[in-house]
């Protein structure tokens, strides 16, 4: 028997470092395209790769995220009563997103590096869209720390345990967010949390339009909401929610790329308007149904949450029932608790959790169609 | 007269819908733009030194030696019997002396090699017509001349038991994978001989062919019901995607399947009563010197076909083509039951990164997450590299677009992963088989082997349905 004479690299498996292969590999392959060729099955392959998708989709969510940089710079003004011009918004903004990003980035990857690095695996893409989800759907206040635990808890209970991307039921960024808004929800909801620094300037509410939901057309108005301001992005909100024309510019990267299913954006703003429409005909309120499509985070749900391909349905029948029952219970959780109104996290969650029962029900239902079919010749 | 014309009228648009009725319409798929497509001229005949009969061709085939180093063989004399049925024989394409018994790891057996004598001396099965033939001597003669493992029963791809008759047998006259050797090229002078083959099989069951187009040359063939199948894309010429359109398999049901070149030699087979084996062979790929079609046998060693290749460059040798073919090495033989030979290159450069790059237009993608879109016509230099890592399957809507069958491909991908049979048959493992699932494997942004997937739960079902 010849010895095997040559020494692993310093970081591969059995080198002295071996134990930081996972680590070493994901910056390696960062930088560049493993060498790695096909072994078995298809000899070439397509040029995308998860990294491809995952950037894609950070790349969409950019507008979105600089909106909302400049918008909590914007707000803070608004609310103290003195406007320094565009820039100096953005960059005040800037400075108080900055950090929700650090904390994000830094908690998740770190827990999805050690995974790997236990699992002896290579470290997934798939935080880098959850890392940059989570600030943009959190209130700009909501303090570090609980930032920090919401994201360990997202990565290590909604995924890891899982087996990380790609085996996950629950939306990560979401299920940060319903962990925030369930153990503190006092810097999650009501109308002091959206605007930074509010220093108890009275001058304006500082309430999302979602508040005033319950009162209808007259109370949306008093405080200073029109449709296009909603559309534009100019209210107080989570960080990256406010602004449609953003998101608009977002989905339609994600679209034009096939990352994010049309069907399922398309059901979800059906069912929103479906229910909207109802409530207004049984006057549950006078606030028209495409209202709801530019309130609070309906539209950023729609296009980046409800998409996630993992958690969603994955049959194409299965995402047109999946988006619709979205959008539906989405506005219909808006009508009916008022308390917290804001209904697309909780409505998104929920459907995360029905999506297997829902592709269950289109793959039977195919099976037996299948099974019935004739032999034509 | 208005009657008259009224009726005519009637049995024309019968006789239309007749035609439709024969019409499979596919709209999925993918066409792979890589470079190297054969150009239509035969450019000579390779007379190899040596051909090998390779066992591993054959799925289900478990091979027990009938010769040994130094004996004479003859074109068609026994070399392999299978050992659960040791009718089911694999002979010699030529004449000439058994030179090596070539073993793999564990003594598998990998060919037996042959040292042609050049003279083509045949064992005589007898020229018959096979109209006239029955069922039993047409399985007779396939059996012994060595061209019985030529027939593929699905389900699972393997070789068909001659004790079944099967619901149907099924040819496919068209190929749509990467640079396929054009079938209407390869085969103009063996129209006959492919009548003749199809004359036979239809003694044992019905045959239906498969044509693209109307015009085809295969369109006239008789004995057999021809279905048109129009579609541009890959793959619309697998037999198997045929199949699931025109009569799905259902458990305990079997159908039979023979490619052009097996159906040519049978019908030579009973034409002239000798094995001839002699195809039109595509020599493709972007790293084949000049891309053409050479006149070789099965077993022929690819590196006569291949000829004078750049030493500075690793090539990948693939008997068949990029999606399915096999990796057979520089030193490999010619499948059985394959006309092309394709030749890439081993990707094993790393691209500074690849995946950020906006454009990259030296690679090819059929996402639109890349702009190949916005260079409809080009052709790619493609090689062996993954172009990323293997990770879960995230996304789930790209699969079904290149399958133009009525299947859920990542479940049954997952069914065959966790070896669960029950939803394997639900998920229809009886309609598929690798090749089929080629294309999703090509477009998996996760890397995954699917083919391979798909292939081990295929091996479970047989182990299991035993």
């Amino acid at each position: 028997m010849e010895e095997n004479t040559v020494k692993p690299g310093l970081f591969e498996k059995g080198g002295k470092l071996g134990w930081l292969h996972s680590t070493v590999d994901a910056f390696d392959t960062f930088l560049r395209v493993p060498a790695t060729v096909t072994a078995k099955g298809s000899h070439v392959r397509d040029a995308i790769d998860i990294k491809r998708v995952m950037i894609i989709v950070v790349l969409a969510l950019v507008p979105a995220a600089l909106f909302g940089m400049w918008n909590v710079g914007y707000q803070h003004d608004l609310a103290v009563g003195d406007l320094p011009g565009f820039w100096r918004q953005f960059w005040w903004g800037f400075l108080k997103v900055l950090p929700l990003y650090l904390v994000s980035y830094i908690v998740g990857l770190a827990i999805e590096f050690a995974g790997a690095q236990i699992k002896g695996e290579e470290v997934n893409e798939g935080y880098l869209v959850s890392g940059f989800l989570i600030p943009l759907i959190v209130p700009v206040d909501v303090p570090l720390w609980m930032l920090a635990v919401a994201v360990a808890f997202a990565v290590i209970f909604g995924k890891e345990v899982f087996g990380g991307t790609g085996m996950n039921f629950l939306n990560p960024a979401l299920l940060a967010r319903a962990f925030l808004f369930f153990s503190y929800p006092s810097k999650m909801s009501g109308s002091e949390v959206w605007i930074a620094h509010r220093c108890g300037a009275d001058a304006i509410t500082g309430a999302t339009p979602l508040t005033f939901l319950g009162d209808g057309m007259d109370a949306l108005g008093a405080n200073g909401y029109t449709f296009w301001n909603m559309f534009a992005g100019t209210i107080p909100g989570s960080v990256g929610e406010t602004s449609v024309i953003a998101i608009l510019i977002g989905a339609f990267i994600i679209l034009w790329t096939g990352v994010a299913s049309w069907k399922i954006m398309l059901s979800s703003v059906a069912g929103a308007l479906l229910v909207g429409w109802i409530g207004t005909l049984c006057g549950v309120t006078d606030i028209p149904a495409y209202y709801q499509l530019v309130m609070g985070g309906f539209a950023f749900g729609t296009v980046f949450m409800a998409t996630d391909p993992v958690t969603s349905a994955q049959t194409e029948t299965g995402k047109w029932i999946y988006g619709f029952l979205v959008g539906a219970l989405c506005v219909t959780v808006r009508f009916f608790n008022p308390g917290y109104a804001e209904g697309m996290m909780l409505a998104i969650l929920l459907m995360n959790t029905f999506a297997p029962l829902i592709d269950h029900c289109v793959t039977s239902s195919a099976t037996k169609r299948r099974a019935k079919k004739v032999s034509i010749v | 007269m208005k009657n008259e014309y009224i009726c005519k009228l009637k049995k024309e648009k019968l006789s239309t819908q007749k035609i439709m009725s024969n019409k499979i319409y596919l709209k999925k798929g993918l066409n792979i733009p890589i470079s190297g497509e054969a150009a239509l001229e035969t450019k000579k005949k390779i007379v190899p030194d040596v051909v090998a009969v390779k066992p591993t061709d054959f799925k289900g085939f478990s091979p027990r030696l009938l010769v040994k180093e130094g004996d004479k063989v003859l074109a068609g004399s026994p070399v392999l019997a299978d050992k659960q049925n040791p009718d089911i024989l694999l002979t010699s394409p030529v004449s000439g002396t058994v030179k090596e018994i070539a073993r793999g790891e564990k003594r598998k057996l990998l060919a037996v090699l042959v040292e042609s004598d050049g003279e083509r001396q045949s064992v005589d099965f007898g020229a018959k017509d096979p109209s006239g033939l029955t069922a039993g001597e047409v399985k007779g003669t396939l059996l012994k001349s060595g061209l019985w493992p030529s027939i593929v029963q699905r389900p699972y791809g393997i070789i068909a038991d001659p004790a079944v008759t099967p619901k149907a047998v099924f040819v496919s006259a068209f190929s749509t994978a990467p640079l396929a050797a054009d079938c209407e090229y390869a085969f103009k002078d063996e129209l006959e001989a492919v009548q003749a083959g199809i004359t036979a099989m239809s003694r044992i069951a019905k045959v239906h062919v498969c044509v693209n187009s109307e015009s085809s040359i295969f369109a006239k063939l008789s004995d057999a019901t021809v279905h048109t199948v129009v579609a541009r894309k890959h793959p619309a010429g697998n037999v198997g995607v045929q199949i699931s359109h025109l009569s799905p398999i259902k458990k305990g049901e079997t159908v039979w399947t023979l490619n052009l070149l097996s159906l040519a030699a049978i019908g030579k087979l009973f034409k002239t009563g000798k094995l001839v084996l002699d195809r039109k062979v595509a020599v493709t790929g972007p790293a084949a010197k000049e891309p053409a079609y050479f006149e070789a046998l099965p077993g022929t060693p690819v590196k006569a076909l291949a000829g004078q290749l750049d030493p500075e460059v690793e090539v990948r040798f693939i008997s068949g083509d990029v999606l399915s073919g096999e990796n057979i090495g520089a030193d490999g033989y010619l499948g059985f039951f394959d006309n092309q030979l394709t030749l890439i290159k081993e990707g094993r450069e790393r691209e500074m990164l690849g995946w950020a790059n906006p454009l990259r237009f030296n690679q090819f993608s059929s996402s639109m997450a890349y702009f190949s879109w916005l260079l409809p016509k080009k052709k790619y230099n493609m090689d062996t590299n993954t172009h990323g890592g293997v990770r879960a399957f995230v996304c789930s809507d790209v699969y079904g677009k290149v399958l133009p069958m009525d299947l859920f491909p990542v479940y049954l991908i997952k069914a065959c992963l966790a070896g669960d049979i029950d939803k394997m048959e639900q998920f229809g493992i009886y309609e598929v088989l690798p090749e089929d699932l080629a294309l999703c494997e090509f477009v998996d942004p996760s890397k995954n082997d699917i083919q391979a997937i798909i292939s081990k739960g295929i091996d479970l079902m047989i182990k299991e349905m035993a």
